[in-house]
C-alpha cells in the first residue's frame, strides 16, 4: 500500500532531478516525516508579517 | 624537562618558550603518543610528521636566535578533517571529498594557531559532511572514546574530541553547527568552546550550514581554551559572517572573580529529556556557583525543530548536486536525512529563519538579568558505539537525532559556550557555560573557576 508521503517525495524527487531508488524510500521517508513535522511545530508559531528572517543581506 | 601526556598548552608553551624543553621534543612527543594509541582511538586521519617536524625545528631555532615567539610555542595541535590543510583533500569525513584536488593553503584559523607558534600535526576524524553527533564514520571506522572504547566520541568533531580527551594533543579544532564542539567535549570529559557566531573565521573550512557553523577549539583546561581562543580571532575578509569586531582578549580576565555574575540555570526543555547522570552535572556546578535561580527559556523546544530544519534544508542545499551524481558514495544515513532535507518547502524555511529572529530577542531580554545560563551539554554519557535508540524520559528515542536536544536551541541564536567537563564516574559529562553574545570571556571565567574549585576537570584517559 503506498505510504501518504509516497506521491509527494516522487513529485519533488522528478521536479529536483534528485533520484531515490526503492531501497532508500523508507528511510527518506521517515526522515521526511520527522522534518515536517519538526516544520509544522515552527509553522504554528505565530509572528508578526513585518518580522525579518535571522539573516540579513547588506548590499 | 620531559614531557608527560596530560600537560597543558600553557605548560608546554611556557616550558619551550623558557627553553626548559624544545618543540621539537614537545611535537615528537606528541607524535609518539599518536602512534601508541590512536590505533584504538582512531581520532587521526592524516598524522602531518614531516611538516610538524618542521615546524617546530623553526621554532627552536627562532629560540636559539633569541627571537621573540608566540603564546603557543611549540605546542602541537591537530584540526577536524573539514579544516584546510595544504597539501591534503579537504574529506570533510566524506569518501567524495577525497577526489578533490589537495588544498593549496590551511584554513584561516591553522594559520593564527601556527603563527602563535603552535604546530601541526594532523587532521582528525569527524561525522560526514558534519551531519553528526556519534563520532561513527562509515568511510573511517568510529573516533573512539578514551575513557572507554566501546563508546562513542561523540560528533561531529569526534577525532577532536577523541585526540584531546586521550591526551594526544593538548588542542583540537573543530566545527559546532549544533553541538558538534560540546556534544564531545562532553562525551570525552573535555573543555570546548563555541564562540559566538561570527567571532572566528571560517574562510577554507568545508561548510555544512554557512548560517549556523561556528569553528572553536577544545582543550583540557579553560586556560588552554582562551590561549588557543586568542590567538584566533581577528576579522577575515574571507569569510562574510565574520565579525569586524577588534580583538577581545579573554585568556587576561580569566582569573577575575566571579562574584559579580548573575548566575541562573536554563529551565524547561532544558530539565527535561536528560538522564541522572546531567541531573547530577548540573547539580554540582549549580551548587559550586551558588546558582538557584532557574530561567526558562521560552520556545526552546520550537527553536531546536528550527534549528533542525534549517539544518537539513541548508544542507541538502550544499550536497544537492553530489546527491544527484554520486548518492551511491554518501552514508546511506546522511544521504537519506539530506534528500528528505531536499524536500522540505520552501516557506517551512523561511519561517524557521524568521523565528530564529524572534527567539533571538527572546535571549537578549533574559541577557538582560542575568549574566551565565547552565544546562546541559547531553542528555546522558557516552553511549554504546552504534547504540540506535535510548529511553528519555520515557519515551524511546533515535540516539543519533537526539543527542544534541540540549546544544541546538543555544547555537540556533549563536550563543558563545564553554562546554565543561564534570569528572563522573564511570565516565564524564558535560555541562554548557553560556553567555551573552560576545562574552567569550564571562563563560571561560565561570569555566577557569569550576576547574580551579575541582567540579570540572578533564580526566585521564580511563580506556587506554
Amino acid at each position: 500500500m503506498a505510504e501518504p508521503l509516497d506521491d509527494y517525495i516522487d513529485a519533488v524527487s522528478k521536479a529536483l532531478a534528485l533520484p531515490v531508488e526503492e531501497a532508500w524510500r523508507p528511510s527518506v521517508r521517515a526522515n521526511l516525516d520527522v522534518s515536517l513535522r519538526l516544520a509544522r511545530l515552527v509553522d504554528e508559531f505565530a509572528l508578526p508579517d513585518e518580522t525579518e528572517p535571522a539573516p540579513i543581506f547588506t548590499a | 624537562m620531559t614531557t608527560k601526556p596530560e600537560m597543558t598548552a600553557s605548560e608546554i608553551a611556557s616550558a619551550v618558550a623558557g627553553g626548559k624543553m624544545s618543540a621539537l621534543d614537545a611535537t615528537e612527543a606528541a607524535l609518539a603518543r599518536i602512534k601508541q594509541h590512536d590505533g584504538v582511538l582512531n581520532s587521526f586521519t592524516d598524522v602531518t610528521a614531516d611538516r610538524a617536524r618542521a615546524k617546530a625545528r623553526a621554532i627552536d631555532a627562532d629560540i636559539a636566535a633569541g627571537k621573540t615567539v608566540g603564546p603557543l610555542a611549540g605546542v602541537p595541535f591537530a584540526v577536524k578533517n573539514l579544516f584546510d590543510v595544504a597539501g591534503l583533500p579537504t574529506r570533510a569525513g566524506s569518501k567524495i571529498n577525497r577526489d578533490l584536488a589537495p588544498a593549496k593553503r590551511d584554513a584561516t584559523l591553522i594559520e593564527r594557531m601556527e603563527a602563535a607558534g603552535a604546530v601541526l600535526v594532523g587532521a582528525l576524524n569527524m561525522g560526514e559532511y558534519a551531519y553528526d553527533f556519534t563520532g561513527e564514520n562509515i568511510h573511517d571506522g568510529p573516533s573512539r572514546n578514551p575513557h572507554d572504547t566501546t563508546r562513542m566520541s561523540g560528533g561531529s568533531s569526534g577525532g577532536s574530541g577523541s585526540a584531546v580527551g586521550g591526551a594526544l594533543v593538548p588542542i583540537a579544532l573543530g566545527s559546532d553547527t549544533n553541538g558538534s564542539i560540546r556534544v564531545p567535549s562532553s562525551f570525552c570529559g573535555i573543555f570546548g568552546l563555541k564562540p559566538t557566531y561570527g567571532r572566528l573565521s571560517r574562510a577554507r573550512s568545508f561548510p555544512f550550514v554557512a548560517s549556523l557553523d561556528h569553528l572553536g577549539p577544545f582543550a583540557r583546561s579553560a586556560a588552554d581554551l582562551a590561549l588557543a581562543y586568542d590567538a584566533m580571532q581577528g576579522p577575515d575578509a574571507e569569510d562574510s559572517a565574520c565579525t569586524t569586531r577588534g580583538l577581545e582578549p579573554t585568556l587576561p580576565l580569566i582569573t577575575n572573580p566571579i562574584s559579580d555574575l548573575r548566575i541562573a540555570i536554563a529551565g524547561g526543555h532544558f530539565q527535561k529529556n536528560v538522564f541522572p547522570e546531567a541531573v547530577e552535572a548540573i547539580g554540582r556546578v549549580a551548587k559550586a556557583l551558588g546558582a538557584t535561580q532557574v530561567v526558562d527559556i521560552p520556545e526552546a523546544s520550537r527553536a531546536r525543530a528550527a534549528a533542525y530544519v534549517i539544518t537539513t534544508t541548508e544542507g541538502a542545499s550544499l550536497h544537492l548536486d553530489r546527491l544527484r551524481k554520486r548518492p551511491n558514495d554518501f552514508d546511506p544515513a546522511v544521504r537519506d536525512r539530506l534528500i528528505a532535507g531536499a524536500m522540505v518547502p520552501a516557506p517551512m524555511v523561511d519561517r524557521a529563519q524568521k523565528f530564529r529572529r524572534w527567539y533571538r530577542a527572546q535571549l537578549a531580554e533574559i541577557f538582560k538579568s542575568v549574566d551565565v545560563l547552565l544546562a546541559p551539554a547531553t542528555p546522558c554519557t557516552a553511549p554504546k558505539l552504534g547504540q540506535v535508540n535510548f529511553n528519555l524520559d520515557g519515551v524511546e528515542l533515535p540516539v543519533r537525532a537526539n543527542i544534541g536536544i540540549h546544544t541546538q536551541p543555544i547555537s540556533f541564536v549563536g550563543l558563545p559556550v564553554v562546554a565543561v567537563p564534570v569528572p563522573l564516574e564511570p565516565l564524564p559529562i558535560g555541562v554548557q557555560i553560556i553567555a551573552a553574545p560576545w562574552r567569550e570571556d564571562i563563560a571561560l571565567r565561570v569555566a577557569h573557576t569550576l576547574e580551579k574549585m575541582g567540579v570540572a576537570a578533564a580526566p585521564a584517559p580511563r580506556g587506554l
